[in-house]
């Protein structure tokens, strides 16, 4: 094992040889891991590889089946979140652990100890401190990712922790927001405390970090420098193979309108959502258009107008192959020979204990043949999963699983495969490839360049940049439930998206 | 004591089981369990403490079997929603199907049995004020208790750590579990405490309101203080008022029944029943659709390790 | 102490036909301990509760007879509770059928109206239930007010309604101010399904509903529809399918059958209005409506052995002076069992001590 660089003396913890077995599945086989305090140490690796469950472990959120954790040298049985924290352990997840409906002060006192005006003077001194501005009586579901994970940092900070676990951080941030994040991390590795650092994004571990482990399949399959490794050389350590690029798309052979909309303003469902307002956009036949934009900011309901999930004010407000229909449902849309992919897997694209067969009929019933006179027809609906299994390479542990048996990036294949055999004049697909691992990701970004290759409208909304910036031709900001004109792909820079994501205003004063 | 005050008394006698039921299972819901068994677990402290008080001869014995019976009945929902996940709905109705048999079980021997009416709280001087006095300071003991343990519940909420738990949970069980809170620890806490109220809540009906026990003497009383949850928004200041605008509803169906106004007495029986379909309709269209309902209401939870 | 469950990979298809047959087990186990506590033999009990019946030709029929309405209206259930909406409300709308269907055997009374009054009779019944179902259903669909609350709310007020009418406009004027209707005439009373026995042919009506509603739910989109529902919301709108129409077209459905049950039961067995009709069957319908699983053969199976607990409620009474609440109290306690013998079929549960962790040394479990 390479010891750390930033960090000296005695190992701040310990793992080793942890293991966590969910039935047959082995999510962590005998994993090791050292960090010394004031190092930065990245864990590498992708969807699935175990990062997450090892840190849950970490935390005590979940039990390992086997190993050993040492805790400044002694063995220590990490039994509860509580515990973690007694050490020193802080933690960031990924999903936020924070609670809607309680204020700022609430969702921090919540997880320590001492009174809540106790709790409001700390926060207000860290906060400051830190320059991470967080009004305490705000209600948490009126603020944004980045503010809501500053909530996060603040809460682990509180805690004075010796060790700060960051799951996948900058997932919902906009490049700058994420430059913020660094800097307070390099405050805080200064101040001598050790940062776990959890990534599949190469650039931001060789920014942050001298150290780094990578797992793949619940296993550590190196540990190394990253600024001394090609990105090639560690991304084919942490799929096990060389991904390919995806071919890239010609857009010259741009045709008709496939999908136009024209000031479309729909007003919010719940206090949760946003207003769409006044969006303008349109798709050609052989083009792809994408959809940049933080997490939250409009795209649910842009893609619920879309798809006819909620029906427009009027019917010219959205068009499709040249026909109004804004006032028709999503069934009718399909007829018109539009397909769509909602951003969640289980339970919006697939019900996650239908099996396969049954999921087909979900968004084929209205169009295919495997429902006539109301009746399902179940041979065809098997032999049309049967389809999109072999064409997309889905994984299935036995015949015509459960949507809910298959793992994050196979029921992705699936879920587009879906709407792709159908082979759509029009596809509208939100976060494509979100948290799927690196080989899923290449197939489905490839199969939606052919799709606009052979002629299709295809719309990618996406948090990803770099997947936007592979395979989009133009490319538009929505945010606060507004849509900036799209302008060609090549003629964005990430720092200027970065600013029309977060809004002028705002990025000034985050700057 | 004029006729005026008569009314009012009755009203706050009709309003505190509704208050004391209502406030206990506000408590459970805030915590994220919907236990629709109200009914149930009232019947059964109306049945088990009318017996003991009867058979001890004590209003004292009675008040404390009946709160234990109807915690008794939450901790059989705590074992079926929180230890096996069972569904909440379903296991509630199974809740009250099974405390309204059980309670005319336990209730049968009694029937045709009186108490003499528990002594009222006297506060000397201020009780024999004019109009308000024995309003404010001569109403029995349980009247206050039941106030007190809506100030009570408002306050823990609001500003105790474990009412913060307590909503933390009831709002997001998945954060919550993430960040160590004993999820499931609280939520069977919450529902016991939900079954002891709804359990004194019986034992008012039966020791207080009536003196007598009569089979399904509840009459729907647990299924109003569920719907007073609702149309508090889960706030018990809320739910005070709601318990009293619903006491008031009853009493004065119950005086224009008696005063043969000519209206059928079945119309006016149904008047509580339709009012709280009202009341539901009303506040949607007031603050739109549910607003302030705990996050994680209603959701089981089976915490991974 | 605590209590852990680990999700089941695959559940099994033996287990899933089981579990309702062991909680049915569980709950008389523990009805034979209550049985027990109140001084009496669990052994007596049974064999007045289980063997009498089962032994008896006539029992027998009674059996079919009781199960009939619990079938008919568990079955409606099942399409809300398929499509996990919770009518609970159906013993209003059984009352508010007969109550409907009633009004046209009081009209036609002495009328010599012609065989065509009972089949249209079992229609008004449907109507009436199917109208007074859709109410909690508008209301949720309008106003977003809880099915559960509202369904229930109504049932006391069908209750009031019958009443009234019973008590008031509608009582045989010669009936010795008994709180009754006339009895009805022979064109309003459902015919007999067997020559002279009690059974009628609203045991018939069960049969079809349970036939029609196990093709509708395995091969029609409309079941396909509650399916997706029931367990995805957000996916039956991406299917197309509006949450409106199907939470009216179920409640309607249940409503309706509920309604013809309650008509049925009217017309067929009690041959009058009165101002109790049902010993509870709306309730006990939704402890058949599980026990059989949410299946139409299920339910089946499922209503007659609950209705057992009826006519053994009744002889336990007249033999072991058992009250009837025995077997209200049974019935809810079954639900309770069927519930968590659910659970127990997705969910694999270990009882778990203190120190079980098969890693560290540390203190015991938080």
């Amino acid at each position: 094992m390479i010891p750390g660089r930033d960090g000296d003396g005695a190992p701040l913890v310990a793992l080793s040889g942890i293991a966590k077995r969910y039935g047959d599945l082995l999510a962590n086989d005998g994993i090791d891991l050292e960090l010394r305090p004031g190092e930065v140490h990245a864990l590498l690796g992708e969807n699935g590889a175990g990062k997450s469950t090892l840190v849950k472990i970490l935390y005590g959120v979940i039990e390992p089946t086997a190993g050993e954790i040492l805790w400044e040298g002694r063995p220590v049985r990490i039994g509860s979140p509580v515990e973690a924290r007694r050490l020193g352990i802080g933690m960031v997840f990924q999903h936020f652990s924070l609670f809607d409906q309680l204020t700022v002060a609430e969702n921090i006192a919540v997880a320590l100890s001492g009174t809540l005006r106790d709790v409001r003077q700390r926060l207000d001194a860290v906060s400051r401190g830190y320059g991470l501005g967080l009004e305490p009586d705000r209600a948490v579901w009126t603020l944004s990712a980045g503010e809501r994970q500053r909530i996060e940092i603040v809460r682990c900070l509180l805690q004075d922790p010796k060790l700060i676990v960051l799951d996948e951080p900058t997932s919902v941030l906009t490049p700058q927001e994420a430059e913020r994040l660094f800097t307070t991390l390099d405050r805080l590795s200064a101040e001598g405390r050790a940062i776990l650092y959890i990534s599949h994004k190469l650039e931001e571990v060789r920014r942050l970090a001298r150290t780094a482990t990578v797992l793949r399949a619940g296993r550590v399959v190196g540990t190394l420098n990253p600024r001394e490794r090609s990105a090639r050389e560690i991304a084919a350590l942490m799929v096990g193979a060389e991904v390919g690029s995806v071919r890239p798309h010609d857009p010259s052979a741009s045709g008709e309108e496939a999908l136009a909309v024209r000031g479309l303003t729909l007003p919010a469902a719940s206090p949760h959502d946003w207003t769409l307002k006044d969006v303008e956009l349109s798709v050609r036949r052989g083009e792809i258009l994408g959809i940049a934009g933080i997490a939250g900011n409009g795209q649910s309901e842009l893609f619920a107008a879309l798809s006819g999930e909620r029906l427009s004010p009027t019917p010219g407000a959205i068009a499709i192959g040249g026909r109004p229909c804004g006032r028709l449902g999503i069934d009718a849309r399909r007829r018109l020979g539009a397909a769509f992919v909602p951003e969640e897997r289980l339970g919006h694209a697939a019900v996650p204990t239908h099996r396969l067969s049954e999921n087909a009929v979900l968004s084929h019933h209205a169009t295919g043949d495997v429902a006539r006179g109301g009746i399902v027809a179940l041979g065809p609906a098997r032999r049309l999963a049967e389809k999109i299994v072999a064409a997309f390479d889905v994984r299935v542990p036995r015949a015509d699983p459960q949507a809910r048996q298959l793992s994050g990036g196979n029921l992705q294949k699936f879920v587009v495969g879906r709407e792709v055999v159908r082979r759509p004049a029009l596809l509208v697909v939100d976060q494509p490839t979100w948290g799927v691992d690196a080989g899923a990701a290449r197939l489905i970004r490839q199969a939606l360049v052919d799709l606009a290759r052979e002629g299709a409208g295809v719309l990618v909304v996406s948090q990803d940049l770099d997947e936007l910036f592979e395979i989009a031709d133009r490319i538009a900001v929505i945010r606060g439930g507004a849509l900036s004109p799209a302008r060609p792909a090549a003629a964005w820079t990430r720092d200027g998206i970065g600013l029309e994501m977060m809004g002028a205003a705002e990025a000034a004063h985050a700057a | 004591m004029t006729a005026f005050e008569a009314i009012l008394l009755t009203i706050v006698t009709a309003s505190t089981p509704l208050l004391i039921a209502a406030t206990g299972e506000l408590v459970a819901e805030r915590a994220g369990v919907l236990n629709l068994g109200v009914e149930g677990m009232m019947a059964m402290g109306a049945a088990c403490g009318f017996a003991a008080a009867i058979v001890f001869d004590s209003t004292a014995a009675g008040i404390a079997v009946g709160i234990l019976a109807g915690a008794g009945m939450a901790a059989l929902f705590a074992l079926a929603v929180l230890g096996l996940a069972a569904n909440q709905v379903g296991s509630g109705l199974a809740l009250t199907i099974l405390g309204l048999g059980l309670s005319g079980l336990i209730g049968a021997p009694y029937v045709g049995a009186r108490r003499d009416p528990i002594p009222h709280v006297h506060v000397p001087g201020l009780a024999d004020l004019p109009g308000v006095g024995r309003l404010l300071f001569g109403q029995d003991a349980f009247v206050y208790v039941s106030l007190a343990l809506t100030v009570a519940v408002a306050l823990f909420l609001a500003r105790t750590r474990a009412g913060l738990t307590l909503r933390a949970v009831g709002e997001n069980h998945v954060s919550a579990h993430a960040l160590g809170l004993p999820v499931l620890r609280v939520r069977l806490l919450a529902v016991l405490f939900g079954g002891a109220c709804a359990g004194l809540a019986g034992v008012y009906l039966s020791l207080v309101y009536t003196r007598f026990w009569s089979p399904g003497m509840t009459a729907g009383r647990g299924w109003i203080a569920l719907a007073l949850v609702v149309f508090a928004a889960w706030r018990p200041g809320w739910a005070l008022a709601g318990a009293y605008l619903f006491g008031t509803a009853t009493v004065l169906q119950l005086y224009a029944q008696a005063g043969q106004i000519g209206l059928p007495s079945q119309l006016l029986s149904a008047v509580p029943y339709v009012a709280t379909i009202l009341a539901l309709v009303l506040l949607s269209t007031w603050r739109g659709r549910a607003v302030g309902a705990p996050g994680s209401l209603g959701a089981p939870f089976v915490p991974d390790r | 102490m605590r209590l852990e469950l680990t999700p089941r990979a695959e559940v099994s298809q033996t287990a899933r036909v089981l579990a309702p047959v062991a909680a049915f087990l569980v709950a008389f186990l523990l009805a034979g301990f209550v049985i027990w506590l109140l001084g009496r033999s669990p052994l007596a009990a049974f064999q007045v509760y289980v063997m009498g019946p089962l032994s008896d030709p006539w029992a027998l029929q009674e059996l079919a007879v009781k199960a009939t309405p619990l079938a008919l209206i568990a079955i409606g259930l099942t399409y809300c509770f398929r499509a996990n909406l919770w009518n609970i409300g159906a013993e209003g709308q059984y009352v508010m059928g007969a109550v409907l269907g009633g009004w046209l055997a009081l009209r036609t009374h002495g009328a010599d109206a012609g065989p065509w009054v009972w089949p249209l009779m079992m229609l008004l019944g449907m109507a009436g239930g199917a109208l007074y179902g859709l109410i909690p259903a508008l209301l949720r669909v309008r106003f977003g007010v809880s099915e559960i609350l509202s369904s229930l709310m109504l049932v006391y007020v069908a209750q009031l309604v019958l009443d009234y009418l019973a008590r008031g406009p509608w009582r045989d004027p010669k009936g010795m101010n008994f709180p009754q209707s006339v009895t009805f005439d022979p064109a309003a009373t459902l015919p007999p399904l067997l020559g002279e026995g009690r059974l009628h042919l609203g045991a018939l009506f069960a049969l079809v509903a349970v036939a029609a509603t196990a093709f509708v739910l395995g091969r029609t989109l409309f079941g396909y529809r509650l399916r997706v529902t029931g367990e995805a919301p957000r996916a039956a709108r991406f299917g197309g399918f509006s949450a409106d129409r199907t939470t009216l077209s179920v409640f309607a459905i249940s409503g309706g059958l509920a309604g013809l049950a309650g008509m049925a039961e009217v017309s067929g067995q009690i041959g009058q209005l009165q101002p109790s009709i049902s010993p509870g069957y709306g309730f006990t319908a939704i402890t058949v409506a599980f026990l059989g699983r949410l299946h139409p053969l299920g339910i089946l199976a499922a209503s007659l052995a609950v209705a057992l607990t009826f006519i053994g409620g009744e002889s336990a009474q007249i033999l072991l002076k058992l009250p009837l609440d025995l077997t209200t109290a049974f019935q809810g306690l079954l639900l309770l069992c069927v519930l968590g013998a659910d659970a127990l079929v997705s969910y694999r549960l270990r009882i778990v001590g203190q120190t079980t962790s098969p890693h560290g040394r540390g203190k015991g479990a938080s």
